[in-house]
């Protein structure tokens, strides 16, 4: 979707705030956004994909000024709600309310130390073989998707060149919307910086993208 | 915002999907065991031992999991080498994907829309506020992680630095010189 999440090339938001010694997390309440998102995540209420969706559906001017675990409370909420894991009234009260839906299994220490040094690999066997090699010309196609897409707006319809295929992975546009993994082939395309930000631009930037096979078109 | 987590978290408790154990156990993780010392030492490692160095850029996964690293963000690894002719920037412009099992967790400028706005675009301006600046004739890649693939950047190894041992190099080896916004550090800077 053409969300405030796709920000790449966009102006007008300043310099870069870098802060010396940053600590991991700036206040208690970011370390429980942080670890509850990441233990319901091993629950497979719902996916990665679908989450990040959430998150980019929020209205821009919401999504641009909240802070960045304020984004993920904010749908952690969200999802919870649409999931039917708590009720608005839960939500409302901060506490469960009779009848307490308890969850059939609970995500202990044992489990998310697994997901951390486990992960969650997205590679997939491939269904057929891969339609581009590297070395091809390939165009990335004009799609407007409202659903999640990990194409970003400032590459389509411009042409680059496959310099990897990483394997056959989910497709985020599939899986984010409960359409099951729908693996793809996948491949790291690389664009000149002229062809993406016009003749006057610097003439020594590349930039790479990984994309899925829907997403490309011979160029 | 503190209110509304603390009323996620106890929905999430009382109903027991969550051990509260689990909440304390990835907490300490992300803030003590993993961070860039984790990636340091992947980077110090490619600097002193050819044979690693290969094995690195041919297959990034394997390479840095013989030294205990992978799983969450980091199941499909690529290292990306920094040369006196190419400087490699990695960045997320749709959310903030970063490669977790050997970074740590991403520094809020990471995250923020300056950095993931401009540095497709203008990788040069973004690196001279991090106080860096490139040959003019230097090519600049920047990677756009917009998959599950995560990048790590091994920075150019620093002269003066001949018979230095792993763990001694890896002190040079900063968060920002893995990411692309910075340099490794010099010897003398060590020094000091």
């Amino acid at each position: 979707m053409n969300g405030a999440a796709d920000m790449g090339g966009m102006h007008g938001f300043g310099a870069i705030g870098i802060e010396a010694n940053e600590p991991v997390f700036h206040a208690e309440w970011e370390k429980k956004a942080f670890a509850l998102n990441m233990a319901i995540g091993v629950a497979n209420i719902w996916n990665l994909d679908a989450f990040r969706f959430a998150r980019e559906s929020l209205p821009p001017s919401q999504y641009l000024n909240l802070s960045y675990y304020g984004l993920w409370v904010v749908t952690l909420e969200n999802m919870m709600l649409d999931y039917g894991v708590a009720t608005k009234g839960e939500i409302k009260a901060g506490h469960a309310q009779a009848p307490v839906k308890k969850s059939k299994r609970t995500i202990a220490a044992a489990d998310v130390a697994n997901m951390v040094l486990c992960g969650s690999p997205y590679n997939r066997p491939a269904p057929g073989p891969a339609l581009f090699k590297v070395g091809d010309r390939v165009r990335a196609r004009n799609i407007h998707p409202k659903t999640h897409t990990r194409l970003p707006r400032y590459v389509r319809g411009h042409a680059g060149e496959v310099t990897r295929i990483v394997g056959c992975h989910v497709f985020p546009d599939s899986n984010a919307v409960n359409k099951g993994e729908d693996p793809h082939w996948l491949y790291t395309v690389r664009f000149d910086g002229r062809e993406l930000w016009g003749e006057g631009s610097d003439p020594t930037v590349r930039v790479s993208i990984e994309a899925w096979e829907p997403y490309l078109e011979p160029a | 915002m503190q209110l509304r987590v603390r009323a996620l978290e106890s929905i999430l408790l009382e109903k027991e999907y969550i051990d509260p154990a689990a909440l304390d156990e990835l907490i300490e993780t992300y803030e003590k065991k993993i961070g860039p010392r984790n990636g340091a030492r992947v980077v110090a490692k490619a600097w002193a031992d050819p044979d690693f160095r290969r094995w690195l850029f041919e297959d990034g996964t394997a390479a840095i999991e013989s030294l205990g690293y992978g799983g969450r963000s980091g199941n499909h690894l690529v290292a990306l080498e920094n040369t006196t002719s190419i400087h490699n920037m990695v960045v997320c412009t749709l959310c903030s994907c970063y490669p977790w099992a050997v970074l740590g967790l991403p520094p809020l400028w990471y995250k923020s829309a300056p950095y993931r706005s401009r540095t497709v675009a203008d990788p040069r301006g973004v690196l001279r506020e991090f106080g860096i600046e490139l040959p003019k004739d230097t090519e600049i890649r920047v990677w756009d992680s917009t998959a599950e693939l995560r990048y790590l950047v091994v920075p150019m190894r620093p002269a003066g630095t001949d018979g230095w041992s792993e763990e001694k190099l890896a002190a040079l080896v900063t968060r920002d010189s893995m990411i692309g916004t910075g340099l490794a550090r010099q010897p003398q800077e060590f020094a000091r």
